[in-house]
């Protein structure tokens, strides 16, 4: 554990008990995430990718082993607002327009008047939303609806940003789109980000680091540190060190899959 | 992307939907002539007997045209003619002076006072009732089976004993004797009486408010609320940001339903309630008198009453949705 690290995990360990019996969601979970990372969690359904983000959250306890954000206890971090995090759906108010949604963390952080209007200008701007902030959600695409839910998670200087599957429900092109822009928002705030994604492309073209997780226990099979410039062009996906690590991804979850096979 | 908006699709739809209000007019008037088609045809074959009768006694033969002629012209007929209860209509709202005790407008004006009182009082209770259900564990578990269980008994066997028991106790004017007198000189008509009619009103219309505001209450899904827990939101933000205006859909369908609840609750406490006033009162004494036509008269007013509350409370809830931007 360095100087660095914001978020580590020891020996990690959740169950589940439901009716069936109890699932073993997390397993011996070990993971450091140093400050500045781009850590995807990747694998298949059930491997506890989303789950292991919504315990860094607090949304979810683990029943055995050590975790601590930013230092101190998830539960601790989140009463001081140290993430924001962005949910596979857009989930924006109805009855609120962009701005006002993207105020609605601010508002019950009683930040004043002025600095909300402040924060949702400078937010507005780095998601590329600049003069939509008027628009009601349902005015909006749904590519544009999730930079909004982003902006909403960036709107309290969080050094952290959690995202579970942000650009799963969009299509392909959005995608390209706004992992660009991602990249290019990431480089400019310098925030932690843990990203969900089951895309081996998009964990691949947006990390520092790949986390290769398999099911039945939800466990990490492979942490892969990406060589690729901290610069990434999309057409960098054609290269061959993008095509190698995009490989050594698909051998970790194959390997991951082969007890079961 | 900024050429992603979309509003231009939403002012198209909205000519369609006023170009499809056009058409529902035809269905609804041919509805319209079907029950007067049947109602006269009623009032025919009911108020034969009296005029066969009658004609008997007199020792004359009558045509048919002479029998629909007088069935739908007797001052006492078993089925009014539409156009008899309209008459009665124009006579006790325009012809008549809005003080007097035979006026339409003046029973009205009681029963719908009433109405609005207790309705107002039902929905601050309901809303209340259902704030605690979706917030306390405890009254989420014993309020609900009371609430249901209150709405199973007759409201028709409770009325009478509630105006009884409130006119002993004296709780049966809005404002007392004193007070009414100082700012009015003398109690008003419509506060005479009106409290226990504004209760049973009351009774009746809190139900479905508990029901829907408890379904909007919950409405939030667990994203949203999970969203909340990551700001570190408390009750009361989540209740006031959240969970309020998300039950603002429920709450308004909950508010129609609990204003015509308590017109009825209005009227069938006024069956029981001294003075013989308002729309009930109406009725009752119609009843008494075998004035069939003031009953049927009382009957459209109450139901032209219900309408226009209703309809007020859907322009409420249209301009507030579209003001929230949750209606397009």
């Amino acid at each position: 554990m360095s100087e660095e690290t914001v978020i580590s995990a020891k020996n990690l360990d959740l169950t589940f008990q439901t009716n069936d019996g109890p699932v073993h969601a997390l397993k011996d979970v070990n993971l450091d995430i140093d400050k500045g990372d781009f850590v995807s969690f990747i694998g298949p359904s059930g491997c506890g990718k989303t789950t292991f983000l919504r315990t860094i959250a607090a949304l979810e306890h683990p029943t055995g082993g050590t975790l601590s954000v930013n230092g101190m206890t998830p539960d601790e971090a989140r009463r001081k607002r140290a993430y924001g995090y962005v949910f596979q759906a857009a989930g924006l108010y109805p009855w609120r327009t962009i701005a006002g949604n993207i105020k609605l963390p601010l508002e019950i952080m009683g930040y004043s008047r002025a600095e909300q209007e402040e924060h949702v200008n400078s937010v507005l701007e780095l998601v590329d939303l600049k003069g939509f902030g008027k628009k009601f959600p349902w005015q909006l695409s749904g590519g544009m609806q999730q930079r909004a839910s982003i902006a909403r998670a960036l709107a309290f200087d969080a050094d952290i940003l959690l995202m579970d599957e942000p650009f799963g429900a969009l299509d392909e092109i959005v995608r390209d789109h706004l992992n660009e822009q991602l990249l290019a928002l990431w480089a400019r705030t310098e925030k932690t980000i843990g990203f969900v994604t089951h895309s081996i492309p998009e964990a691949v073209y947006l990390s520092t680091r790949i986390v290769v997780m398999s099911p039945r226990p939800g466990r990490i099979t492979d942490v892969i540190e990406s060589t690729l410039p901290k610069e990434r062009p999309l057409d960098i996906r054609d290269s061959a060190e993008f095509i190698e690590i995009a490989h050594r991804v698909r051998e970790g979850l194959r390997a991951g899959h082969g007890d079961e096979a | 992307m900024s050429h992603e908006i979309c509003a231009p699709r939403y002012a198209s739809l909205r000519f369609l939907r006023s170009g499809a209000r056009m058409k529902s007019i035809i269905p609804i008037l041919t509805v319209v002539v079907a029950i007067l088609l049947v109602w006269y045809a009623a009032a025919v074959w009911k108020n034969s007997k009296w005029t066969y009768d009658q004609a008997a006694r007199a020792g004359v033969e009558v045509s048919f045209g002479e029998l629909v002629a007088d069935t739908w012209a007797q001052d006492r007929p078993v089925v009014p003619a539409p156009h008899q209860v309209i008459v009665e209509m124009w006579q006790t709202t325009v012809n008549k002076k809005i003080s007097s005790k035979r006026s339409l407008v003046f029973h009205g004006w009681i029963t719908l006072s009433a109405t609005v009182l207790g309705f107002f009082i039902g929905t601050g209770l309901g809303i209340l009732l259902a704030v605690g259900i979706v917030f306390n564990r405890a009254m989420d578990m014993s309020v609900m089976p009371w609430a249901i269980a209150s709405q199973t008994i007759p409201i028709i066997a409770i009325a009478p004993m509630l105006v009884v028991v409130m006119n002993t106790i004296g709780a049966t004017d809005f404002l007392g004797q004193d007070t009414a007198e100082a700012l009015f000189g003398s109690q008003p008509a419509f506060m005479k009486g009106l409290l226990p009619k504004a209760v049973i009103a009351a009774y009746l219309s809190f139900f479905p408010v508990v029901v829907g505001m408890v379904k909007g209450l919950r409405a939030p899904d667990s994203m949203q609320l999970d969203l909340m827990r990551t700001y570190n939101a408390g009750g009361f933000a989540s209740f006031w940001k959240l969970r309020l205006p998300s039950s603002m859909p429920y709450l308004f369908t909950s508010l129609k339903i609990a204003m015509a609840a308590a017109l009825v609750g209005a009227i069938v406490a006024e069956l029981s309630a001294s003075p013989i006033r308002g729309l009930g009162g109406r009725m009752l004494s119609g009843s008494y008198y075998g004035q069939t036509i003031q009953i049927w008269a009382a009957l459209i007013g109450a139901a032209v009453l219900a309408a226009v509350l209703v309809g007020l409370i859907g322009v409420l809830q249209r301009v507030t949705l579209k003001r929230m931007g949750m209606a397009r």
